[in-house]
Parts: structure tokens; sequence; C-alpha cells
């Protein structure tokens, strides 16, 4: 991610991919160079100054028709003016001490969230004075009752999980906060390897197929793609809510003829023989998110100093894993039995893209799965539409003010800057699913233009 | 003529077990098939996929995997990797806890039921609805409710082995023959030292077969238990190697979980005899 754009500069790119400011072939050769030029205090105002230039124009498109009208240099002295940067700058800088060192974080042993667990054996906790122990979980369902029990501080989850807790949906309304994305992409649906010729989706009736969750991307992203083939999820075949660790062993024993899961699965499944990857998830909508980090809104407010400082850690943690560079050592540290008690080579074929696909061919799909922490306001309100498209949620919906609540876009914004990593300038995007532009402007559109859907 | 016939009685269990391992190992050894593959891919790909190996394991991988066990039961490689030993130690601990507490309340309970026709009634219909409800039922209540997955699980071995105790408690109590009730009573003995002097010792077998059928439970219990809650134990220790599709740790596991259910087994049976006598 860029460091330090000059947020003065209207032609800064603000998407992804390539580099931010177009010079440098890569993100990476971006950030060195940046890094390099920049000393610290000079970087700390800089992202200072990007961090209020976002708070004064949520809009990329106001704040380049403002610069361009009154020019970049006028721009800065008129916010210096009105606002002390230095000042600013100062408080952003001082991070309080944790209140609390010792924390503990639960997780499911499952790729999506290397993140939260290599920040434990690779020191990115210790980093910000914390003792975390990171506690392998069963389920869901028990993550979030031991979250909500105070018994873990923050966990990893599913997207959708803190968004369906918030509004009460499969459980009653608890104040849930999502201010971390852990992964992006990273599924892939695997078939038993006995359909290895029924490769199109439209001879997949009567299929039965299962998704970790109810809640979750895998649910929807599988709902999408059958719909997107004229395949009704609810008619036509039977999606079942089936936990990770079993579903290899079920395919296998011919129980289910596929299944949309979170690696390391689709990886085993392949690994032991009984299944073949039949398409990423990225394929479907690239660099959708997938897991997430959650915690209470009380510990948030409670302890802000050390909510600050693990998400700090967890945000770094996730910078790290992005690049592609770090993934076959992060493998080498998250594979043993302790994390996620799988072999090394599956892990290691998961995170650096270089995979057997079950076919009999190597593959080579350096992103299959990204870490990207930012929780775009976009992603929750994606998630809103799929979980009415299916008749989970009835009624009328404030997608925006749902989105705003649960995922923490601003406190993942400043985190990011504190810890060097340039955020993006805006909270909402718009993305492309399987050739569908999604508008979080527009919701209801994009739900209406649905031909498969049980909404009214 | 008795030795002879547990010495007959070994040998042929041991031959039982010959033949069940052997079948064992014939029937999950692999064809060696090894298909022609490219290199670059085989090295992707696990054991079972390119050399045509059962996905279930032989006995000797199964040995070889207690002895790995056995050799370190006590190793710590951080919170979720814990020696076999410390896992059991964690079960154990919570079973005995757990089933503890039961016997504390049982006890006292099933001797005012079968000493009191009254409340043997009255709570006759609370014992018949909550002694069918299975564990696991009990473990999303007592994770929401007690808001500590570690006492969620001891509530649980508390709650399911209860029961057996109490019902056959009150019946043992309930069952204390009547002539010696009324000895007692012709001598004049007060409440207390009737039930301590006359009823425990008569109901004491009754009591221990039904503590015996708790401990049983209580184990039973403790593995689907941990497996729910995770973090520690035996039930917990299944379930990551579930997770990890490793059929041998699976069978490593169920063999150490009918050992240590056959030593509690053993330990009140033996009680029993002590409390036994006959008539």
């Amino acid at each position: 991610m860029a460091l330090f754009d000059d947020p003065f500069d209207a032609r800064r790119r603000l998407r992804r991919g390539g580099c931010a400011c177009g010079a440098h072939e890569s993100q990476a050769a971006h950030d060195a160079a940046a890094a390099a030029e920049a000393p610290a205090e000079a970087r700390a105002e800089r992202l200072v100054e990007g961090a209020v230039m976002r708070a004064l124009f949520p809009r990329d498109a106001t704040r380049r028709a403002f610069l361009a009208a009154v020019g970049a240099g006028a721009a800065a002295a008129a916010l210096r003016e009105v606002l002390p940067i230095g000042f600013v700058t100062e408080a952003f800088a001082q991070a309080g001490a944790p209140e609390r060192k010792d924390l503990k974080v639960g997780f499911i042993p499952i790729t999506c969230a290397t993140p939260i667990i290599m920040a434990a054996p690779m020191g990115f906790y210790a980093k910000q004075g914390l003792a975390v122990e990171v506690v392998k979980t069963a389920g869901w369902a028990v993550i979030r009752d031991k979250t909500l029990s105070k018994e873990y501080d923050a966990a990893h989850m599913l997207a959708p999980m803190p968004i369906a807790i918030s509004l009460g949906i499969g459980s009653t309304p608890q104040p849930y906060t999502m201010p971390a994305v852990e992964n992006v992409n990273g599924q892939a649906i695997t078939l038993s390897v006995k359909h290895k010729d029924r490769r199109d989706p439209k001879s997949w009736k009567g299929f039965r197929l299962a998704v970790p969750f109810d809640y979750s991307m895998h649910n929807y992203l599988l709902r999408y793609y059958l719909a997107e083939h004229g395949i009704d999820p609810d008619t036509d075949v039977q999606i079942r809510a089936v936990p990770p660790p079993e579903l290899v062993a079920n395919l296998r024993a011919e129980n289910i003829d596929g299944f949309l899961a979170p690696d390391p699965v689709n990886q085993r499944a392949v690994y032991d023989g009984v299944g073949f990857i039949h398409l990423l998830s990225k394929e479907i909508w690239d660099r959708h998110p997938c897991c997430a980090f959650a915690a209470s809104q009380a510990f948030a407010t409670e302890t802000p100093n050390t909510y600050a400082a693990l998400l700090r850690a967890i945000i770094e943690a996730t910078a790290y894993a992005s690049k592609p560079e770090n993934r076959k050592e992060i493998a080498a540290q998250i594979a043993p039995a302790n994390y996620l008690n799988q072999p090394v080579t599956v892990v290691e074929q998961v995170l650096t893209g270089t995979f057997a696909d079950g076919l009999g061919s190597v593959r080579r799909v350096p992103d299959r799965i990204d870490f990207d922490a930012f929780p775009w306001h976009s992603f929750a309100v994606w998630i809103l539409t799929q979980m009415k498209r299916w008749g989970q949620v009835k009624g009328d919906l404030d997608y925006r003010a749902v989105a705003e609540k649960v995922y923490r876009a601003t406190d993942a914004a400043k985190l990011m800057a504190q810890a060097g990593l340039n955020p993006p300038a805006a909270t909402s995007k718009t993305f492309v699913v399987m050739g569908r532009t999604f508008d979080p402007d527009r919701p209801k559109e994009y739900l209406d233009s649905f031909a498969i859907r049980r909404a009214s | 003529m008795r030795a002879s016939l547990s010495a007959r009685a070994g040998l042929v269990s041991a031959l039982l077990l010959l033949a069940f391992l052997l079948v064992w190992h014939l029937g999950v050894a692999g064809t060696g098939r090894t298909e022609a593959m490219d290199p670059e891919y085989a090295a992707l790909m696990g054991q079972s996929a390119t050399t045509g190996r059962s996905a279930m394991p032989g006995p000797l991988d199964v040995g070889a995997t207690i002895w790995r066990h056995l050799r370190d039961p006590f190793y710590d490689r951080g919170p979720n990797d814990k020696g076999l030993g410390i896992q059991l130690a964690h079960s154990v601990a919570r079973v005995g806890l757990g089933y503890l507490l039961a016997v504390l309340v049982a006890l006292p309970l099933g001797f005012l039921i079968g000493m009191s026709p009254l409340m043997s009634r009255a709570l006759d219909p609370f014992i018949q609805v909550l002694k069918p409800v299975s564990p696991l039922a009990w473990m999303p209540l007592a994770l929401y409710t007690i808001k500590d997955s570690g006492l969620s699980a001891i509530f649980v071995i508390f709650i399911c082995s209860l029961w057996p105790m109490l019902i056959n408690t009150a019946f043992g109590v309930a069952g204390t023959r009547r002539e010696w009730l009324n000895v007692a009573r012709t001598l004049e003995v007060g409440p207390l030292r009737r039930a301590f002097t006359v009823i425990l010792p008569a109901a004491a077998p009754t009591i221990l077969t039904g503590m015996r059928i708790s401990i049983g439970i209580a184990w039973l219990v403790i593995v689907a238990a941990e497996m729910l809650v995770g973090g520690t134990g035996i039930g917990y220790f299944v379930w990551n190697e579930w997770n990890n599709l490793s059929i041998t740790n699976v069978i490593t596991s169920i063999l150490v979980i009918g050992l240590v259910g056959m030593v509690l087994d053993q330990l009140l049976a033996r009680a029993q005899r002590l409390v036994t006598f006959p008539e």
C-alpha cells in the first residue's frame, strides 16, 4: 500500500492495484521509494493531512474538483489556517499504553485467519506490548458466545456475522464492531472428482452442495454463482451448512457433490485426491471480503488503547501477509498443530497461489488469497443486499446506516495511517461481481436486477 | 480349573485381537499404484492421491502414533497443542469436579426423596423431564448463562451425572427393608442416626451402582462437551485431529478414551465391592 502520497494531488490514483502514484511498477516498489524519501516526522504529518482531507471530502470527485479549482498549494494553506496540523499530528502519534496486556483472541483454523494467527508466533502482538493468546475454536457460534461472554477479547469472524449479530438475525441483537477485514478472495468451489466432466453449472441440478455457515460470504457467493447460471439455489440444488473440517470427509463419503469453502479445505480435498478446484472465488468477485476481525462494542469503548494496540497489530500483520515474498515463511509458521494443524505443503499452496488443481495441472494464481484490512462500507451494503435477496432479512433496510455502524472504516483508516500504511480516501467503492456492477448508493436497484431472488 | 479358564479366555481374547488387527492391516493396505504424474504436480499432492494409499490408517500407523504420544505425553507447544497426558489431565479434572458436585447434590437429595414419599412424588415430574435431556442440549444454555466455557463444561458433566445417582440413591433408600427400620424404631434411634447407621449401609450398594453409571455418563459427556467448547481436554484433541483429518490420531484418542473410561469404572466397581454385604 502506498505510504505517503500527497493528499493534495488531484491526479493521485486511489484504486488498489499497480501503484498509487502510477510511477512505480508495483506497490512494493512505490512503498520502498516513499519510505526512503520521507523522514518519520514528515511521514506522520503527511498522514494527518491525508486523514483531514479525507474527512473534509469523503467523496473523491468533490476533492478533485476542489483541488483543481483552487490549486494544491492554496488548498494546503487554507487547511493549515483552519486546522493546527501539528497539534493533530502529535495527538495521533501519542498512542496510550494498553490498559490490559493479556488478551485472548479466538480463531477458526482456516487460512482466512492468517493475520490473526501469525501475529502471535511472528511477534506482531508483542511489538504492540500485548501478550495475546490465540485460541483455536470449534465453530462460529462458539466464537460468538465466547466473545459475548468476554472470554475472548476479540475474534475471527465471517464478514457477514457482525452484521447478522448487530441486526439480530440468527441470534439476539448485540452491538458488534468489525474494525478490520482479514482476507480478500481465498475461497473456492471444490467438486468431487467424480464430477470432473460436469463443469457447467447448468448441469448441476440435484447437486448437494455445502457451505460452512448460513451467514457467510461462502453462502452468498455460491448462491450468486448458481443463480447467475440459472440454477435456483433453493429449489434446484440443496445447500447445506457443514463445518469446515467435515467438508472433505463428506466429499470423500460422496455425501455431498461439492462445496464453496474457505481454504485450506479446498486444497486439502485436492491433496487427499477426493476433489478438484472448479473455480476460485476470485473468479466470481475479485477482491471480495471473506473473514473479519471483530470485537464487541464494549471492548472498544472500555479499553480504547488496548483495542487500538490490538487492531494495530492486526493491521500490520495483514499488511505483512499481503506481500507475496512473505507467504512461504507465514505458511511454515501457521501450519503446525498449534494453529492450523495441516500439512505445510497444503497451507503453502494456498498462500503462494501455486497449487495443484486436482485435475492434473499446476496453476499459478498469486492473488488466490490476499490480505487487506480495510472494511469498505460497500462490502457491508453488498452483504445486506444478499441477505435480503435470500430472505434472511425482511422489510425495509437502511443499508448505509447498518454498514457504517458495524464496519468501522474510520477506526481502521486512523490506525492504518498510524501504522504507516495508506488507507483509501473513500469508505465506499463500486465493484463488479460476475460482470454486474454494484453501486453501493443504489442497493435497491441492484437487488431488483436479479431474476432469481426470494425478496419481494 | 478357575485359573485355566481365565488363561483360556485370555488366549481367545489375544487371538481375536490378532485376527482383528490382521484383517484391519490387509483391509487398508495400499494398492501401491503410482500413476504417471507430473513430478511438480505430484509434489503438491498427498500420499493417498499419488500412491493410492487408503486414507484409513493401518494398525502399524496407529501403533506408531500411540508410541509417539506415550513417549512424550506432557509437551506444551502453545495454547492449542499440548501432549496427550496434559489433555487427559484436563478432562479428568473436569469430570472429577463435575462429578463431585453431582455427588454432593445427588446423595442428600436422593436421601430426602427416598425417605419422604411426599417429596418423591413432588419431585418426580422434574426428574423425569430433565433426566432424558442430552448433554449437548445444555451446552448453549450453559455458555449463555454461565459465561465461562470451562465452567460450562463442568456444569454439563454435573447435570448429566446427577440423575442416575439421584434416582438410584432414592431407590436404595426407599428400598431399605422394613424390618430393619422397625427394629431401629423399637430401639428409639434418632432420625439422623437411623439414616447413617441403618439406611446408608443398606442402600450403599444401590447408591454405588448409581455412582458407577454416573461416572460412565460423565466420561461419555466430556468428549462431546470439549469438542464443542474447545481449548483443552481429550475431546478438544479429537476435534483438533478431526479438523486435520488425521484418522490415526482419532483412533488413538478413541483407544485412550476407552482405557481411561475403563479405569474410572473399575475404581468405582472396587468401591462397590467394598460396601456390598451378604444378607
